[in-house]
């Protein structure tokens, strides 16, 4: 028996059934509180901002907001995907079953990075409602949403591996991702900060990744795209790599 | 359904010492037959579930081999976990999920393609089918654990372990799963089953293994086991007591009470050679002139058995 691909597709169904049935926590709640952004930070306070790098502030804030929620739903769904099974002992299936690292990576970071690409798109829909906005290179956009939802998505993974309690799991979205991402040049470019904050800031890896998404919105960014694409596929790689310790140890899976 | 010497599980020196330095496993050796019900008894700690759960995949052994359906676990592991299934002894499942697509994924996660018939099949034989749409949280105990069986069946295995299978079930609906165990060995599958309940490996199981500390102490047939360490006991109550017992009834294996009013007969297997033995004492007695008020026959089971045996090992 090879890959068992009914396996991944049995649990990446599965997951994004759980979603939909906490459909209101896993998608209207991040919606409403990035359009209680958008309504302060972009139609308010946003019309009275001059702006940034010739782009409106209304719309110069949308990757941010949108890599905040990104960030936030993809790590916070990965890591409860794989962490309740270990808390209510039904990981016991997942792991007597013929499914590897690669049909678990599918599964459950699948479902985590799909949930996260709906959830950019209907954020991007319900922006058009306060914010004029032109997506500069649209595949490219959606490629970097893609690639950054598929980091988050392993890093929530390894972080509902390591977790032995719910408090850990929202220590790290909550605590570190949130933080990083605010400052991260979500709501002001890092160009704007005078020193020696401007160069602090470039110490924030969030940084490169909201500037990387605002140049394939805008063509504008704070450091190359390159930059920006070299850390998010590293993030990638370095979680990939943490996963298949993970597995091949049996860390915190099996006793 | 016939047990055939065909061999499908092997476990050779198998050892599994935790991380806090407890020896669960040390050096476990074990053959299952194809079609048969192989019982594992043993006490609390005795390493029964760790055993099951390094063929199963939740254990990482220290050291040894465990070979399924020819493929060795350590290399080929997804050809042989496909066809093995697993009742966990804890009641852990999705509790949101409804049966019947708790049943359909757990399919799935083995490979198999979706059968809705076939779902619904093993939902009626395991009397869930009136169930099928209801979340899991809403059904009871003994429901809980016939989904946990339903689960473990969806990928039709060919082996499957049933850890405590009616651990917390009262006793109407044991006596349902022992038939649904029976149903299932008629069908072909193998079935290895630990359990508390002794009664239970007596009636069911064609082999029994004894484990304590982390060793296997006994491995046999039940009905050889019983032969050769099932005894008989007679306390024959006398109408006079005796000073010394007459010289025909001496060459029996009795043994007098101080008071002289209790001859107790310990002897003969599990075949039932000791209830011969004891009408015959009886017919010597009578020919001795020595009368009696009463007897009292008890043929030993397979739980004195495994309290002897496990006692004298802790004794050593």
């Amino acid at each position: 028996m090879g890959f068992n691909a009914r396996g991944a597709w049995s649990i990446y169904t599965r997951e994004l059934m759980r979603a939909m049935r906490t459909a209101f926590q896993s998608i209207l709640s991040p919606v409403l509180t990035t359009s209680l952004y958008f309504v302060v930070f972009g139609t308010v306070i946003g019309a009275r901002m001059e702006p940034v790098d010739g782009v409106p502030y209304g719309a110069f804030i949308i990757p941010g907001l949108l890599m905040l929620t990104l960030l936030g739903e993809t790590t916070s769904n990965s890591s409860f995907g794989i962490y309740m099974p270990r808390f209510t002992g039904t990981i016991y299936e997942l792991l007597s079953a013929p499914v590897g690292v690669a049909e678990t990576l599918i599964g459950f970071v699948g479902a985590a990075a799909t949930k996260g690409l709906v959830l950019a798109a209907i954020i991007l829909a319900t922006a058009t409602l306060f914010v004029d906005y032109e997506i500069k290179y649209p595949v490219l956009a959606i490629g970097y949403i893609m690639l950054v939802a598929a980091s988050f998505s392993l890093f929530g993974f390894i972080l509902g591996v390591w977790a032995d309690g719910f408090e850990k799991l929202g220590i790290i979205p909550l605590l570190i991702l949130t933080p990083l991402t605010f400052l991260g040049g979500t709501f002001y470019s890092i160009d704007q900060l005078p020193e020696p904050w401007s160069t602090i800031a470039l110490a924030n890896p969030i940084a490169f990744l909201v500037s990387g998404l605002r140049w394939t919105f805008y063509g504008t960014s704070d450091v190359s795209i390159w930059v920006s694409l070299g850390l998010t596929l590293g993030f990638l790689a370095l979680c990939t790599a943490v996963i298949a310790f993970i597995f091949k140890t049996g860390w915190r899976l099996r006793e | 359904m016939l047990v055939v010497n065909e061999t499908i599980l092997e476990i050779e020196g198998l050892k599994k010492v935790y991380s806090g330095g407890v020896r669960a496993l040390d050096g476990v050796d074990l053959t299952i037959r194809k079609g048969e019900i192989f019982a594992l008894l043993g006490p609390n700690g005795a390493g029964k579930t760790t055993l099951i759960g390094a063929v199963c995949g939740l254990v990482r052994p220290t050291d040894g081999t465990i070979t399924a359906f020819g493929h060795d676990l350590a290399r080929n592991w997804r050809a042989a976990r496909a066809r093995i299934g697993l009742v966990p002894q804890e009641l852990s499942t999705d509790m949101f999920e409804t049966v019947e697509r708790a049943v359909a994924y757990s399919r799935g996660l083995f490979g198999h393609a979706p059968d809705k018939a076939r779902i619904h099949e093993i939902l009626k034989s395991l009397s869930l089918y009136e169930k099928r749409s209801s979340q899991i949280r809403e059904l009871s105990g003994g429901m809980k654990r016939r989904v946990l069986i339903a689960k473990a069946l969806a990928h039709e295995p060919e082996l499957l372990f049933l850890d405590e299978p009616t651990a917390g079930v009262d006793v109407e609906l044991r006596k349902g799963m022992w038939e649904q165990i029976a149903a299932l060995r008629e069908r072909g599958t193998t079935i290895i089953l630990t359990t508390h309940y002794i009664e239970e490996a007596e009636l069911m199981a064609d082999r029994v293994g004894i484990i304590r500390g982390g060793r296997i102490l006994m491995v046999d047939d039940k009905d050889a086991i019983m032969q050769r360490m099932g005894t008989t006991e007679a306390v024959i109550t006398l109408s006079e007591p005796l000073s010394q017992l007459p010289e025909p009834i001496a060459q029996f294996p009795v043994t007098l009470s101080e008071d002289g009013l209790e001859l107790c007969y310990r002897g003969g297997d599990g075949s039932g050679s000791g209830s011969e033995e004891v009408a015959a004492l009886t017919k010597a007695l009578i020919a001795a002139g020595v009368d009696y008020r009463g007897i009292d026959v008890h043929d030993s089971s397979l739980e004195d058995i495994f309290i002897d045996l496990v006692s004298a090992e802790e004794a050593a």
